[in-house]
């Protein structure tokens, strides 16, 4: 076992040294921009509406990512900030006739202020506690939406506008398509960038010891905070997106399930690593896809193959050197 | 309805409602003793509970009828067969995480619960099943309350089985091990006890408290589906946590005192019962925010 484990780490070791060389590296990454760009128009409009949800995971999973894999915070209830961002959208331009541009920010915004009060007063408490307590919140959210007028009840909103981008009416599902590709790339660019910065250190730092990062000078509540405000605003502008692609909400979207399968997508990629986490949610999505003709068993099929990731490779499928554990 | 008779009804559903939190929080409280984790698939245990009780209710209706003896039987041996079926997830899933992080040990008691969840789903389909009893509709008057036969029975069950696990884990050999093994795992197994049965005893008699109240829900209730256990999962976690986790007694009372909050926020003005839900998780944050300790249980200065 230890020698087939020492094997395969000198395995992906070397492979990872491969992609280190710059033109290597440049060189992936433009045949993957290649293979986004024609994508619509090679496999057609089922590939592309599938690809624009996978795509729309790899956003939140990577805002989960922040605050899961970054900062080692567990969260059961992050559908609940992809839910504020969705319905700031939906009812500020329902109801108060604002522009898609204009609610954006309010939904930022709004996110923000939801990763705030949920955070500030729970981020002491252990992580387990902090789990049950995301997941209470993320259920008060549903149920507020499922109760309130504002939000349209049971039934959501519907007849959300598709917003206009200089000229260009963002309307069908290949514009939708290419939205999502932006936004992905985008979060790609700003995980990275958190990742070797000093907040990005300091998370480091908290989630491997946080009495010595503490004794060290890092604000230990500040910097969880912080990850969970960033997390919250990842997945509003998600949300935002979600809500004019589809047009209607309702809050069965934004179930625990959905924070599960968000969740999923973080684990079972490789916590914290960013491809790893990009991996997971094209499992997430094109997993049961590809499972379809299993039917009614393909969801109990996915929760195994997840409960042998867990048992077997608790670090995720593409884990990042150095921390098997 | 006068304000006494609105108290004495809403009493009656609290101390329903709260038996069956309390056995379930039970099982929450105790797994969290003995290896300190949240049991996210207790609340699917409850639900697997509540879909064998009613095929053993199927299986040995026609030999003693299905009003309460009938369910008894039936609730003994789906509690035998969740007990079961708890302690080989704990062989299965938990046992070989114990020294893994804390975080990789909780998403495993996830996809626990969403293998039971599916497995269930993809068996009945997702409908409802109902659960077909002879329960008869009798009961006292008291006045102006009316508390039926079957809600008296409920409780007095809940109540025995409590008290029956009070003695066990306060009176005898096994239980003082098992006190032993929640507060120091590691110098238990040095003084001889073990650890490993006491961790599969534990999870037994969880998974079984769990099993008795999913059989006494669906039968009281009438209908049982793959998702019931979910929000009754995080009550029950609630409750425990009310009551202080970890503790018995606070589990018990937890349950209660849930029960009967949420009977009791219904009849807030403004707060109907949609809101119930929301109103127990927003206790439970604010519990854990003001007091994570809970009204029994001993401080932890434990950290992540």
């Amino acid at each position: 076992m230890s020698q087939h484990d020492s094997v395969t780490t000198r395995l992906s070791a070397r492979i990872a040294a491969q992609f280190q060389t710059p033109a290597v590296r440049w060189g992936g990454i433009a045949l993957i921009l290649v293979f986004l760009a024609v994508l619509p128009a090679v496999f057609g409009q089922y590939a592309t509406v599938i690809m624009t949800n996978a795509l729309l995971y790899v956003v939140l999973a990577l805002g989960l990512n922040v605050v899961v894999g970054f900062a080692g915070l567990l969260d059961l209830g992050y559908a609940a900030f992809f839910a504020v961002g969705a319905y700031t959208i939906g009812i500020l331009t329902l109801e108060f006739g604002v522009n898609f541009w204009l609610a954006l920010p309010c939904a930022v915004v709004g996110a923000a202020i939801a990763g705030v009060i949920i955070g500030g007063p729970t981020l002491r408490l252990r992580s387990d506690y902090l789990a049950i307590v995301t997941l209470g919140f993320g259920e008060i959210v549903r149920f507020s939406a499922r109760n309130l007028a504002i939000t349209g009840k049971a039934s959501g909103l519907s007849g959300i506008g598709q917003p206009w981008l200089f000229g260009w009416h963002i309307a069908t599902p290949t514009d939708f398509y290419y939205v999502f590709c932006g936004l992905a790339i985008g979060a790609v660019i700003v995980s990275l960038r958190l990742e070797d910065s000093r907040l990005g250190r300091a998370w480091l730092y908290v989630r491997h010891d946080e009495d010595v990062a503490e004794a060290m000078g890092i604000n230990r509540v500040a910097v969880k905070l912080a990850a969970y405000v960033i997390g919250a605003i990842f997945a509003a502008i998600g949300g935002a997106f979600f809500a004019a692609n589809l047009g209607a909400i309702s809050p069965e979207s934004f179930s625990f399930t959905q924070s599960v399968l968000i969740l999923m997508a973080v684990i079972l990629g490789g916590m914290g690593k960013i491809p790893g986490v990009i991996l997971g949610a094209f499992i997430v999505i094109l997993g049961p896809e590809l499972l379809r003709n299993l039917g009614e068993l393909r969801l109990m099929v996915f929760a195994v193959m997840l409960l042998l990731i867990m048992l077997f490779r608790p670090s995720g499928i593409w884990p990042k050197r150095g921390t098997r554990s | 309805m006068s304000l006494l008779d609105i108290i004495s009804h809403q009493l009656v559903n609290g101390l329903v409602l709260g038996s069956f939190y309390a056995l379930v929080a039970l099982g929450y409280t105790m797994i969290f003793g003995v290896i300190k984790l949240l049991n996210f698939a207790h609340g699917d245990l409850y639900m697997v509970g509540g879909f064998l009780g009613f095929l053993s209710l199927s299986a040995v209706s026609s030999v003693v009828g299905a009003d309460w003896p009938g369910i008894f039987v039936a609730m003994f041996l789906s509690m035998i067969a969740v007990g079961f079926i708890g302690v080989v997830i704990e062989r299965v899933a938990y046992h070989p995480m114990l020294a893994a992080p804390r975080l990789s040990i909780l998403i495993t008691a996830l996809a626990v619960s969403l293998v039971l969840q599916n497995t269930v789903l993809a068996l009945t389909g997702g409908q409802y099943t109902a659960f077909q009893t002879d329960l008869g509709f009798g009961g006292l008057n008291l006045g102006s309350l009316f508390i039926s036969y079957n809600q008296m029975v409920l409780v007095a069950t809940a109540g025995v089985l409590m008290i029956a696990l009070h003695l066990f884990v306060n009176r005898t050999q096994f239980g003082r091990a098992m006190r032993a093994v929640s507060i120091d795992m590691d110098m238990s197994q040095l003084l001889g006890i073990n650890v490993s049965a006491v961790i599969a005893v534990t999870f037994f008699i969880g998974s079984a408290l769990a099993a008795a109240a999913g059989t006494m829900a669906g039968a009281y209730y009438g209908s049982i589906w793959y998702f019931m256990g979910f929000l009754i999962g995080l009550k029950a976690f609630t409750a425990a946590v009310i009551g202080g986790i970890g503790s018995i007694p606070g589990a018990m009372l937890g349950g209660l005192i849930l029960g009967l909050l949420e009977a009791f926020g219904t009849q807030i003005p403004f707060i109907g019962s949609e809101w119930k839900d929301v109103f127990s998780f927003a206790v439970l944050i604010l519990v854990l925010v003001l007091k994570p300790t809970g009204l029994l249980g001993k401080s932890e200065q434990e950290r992540m």
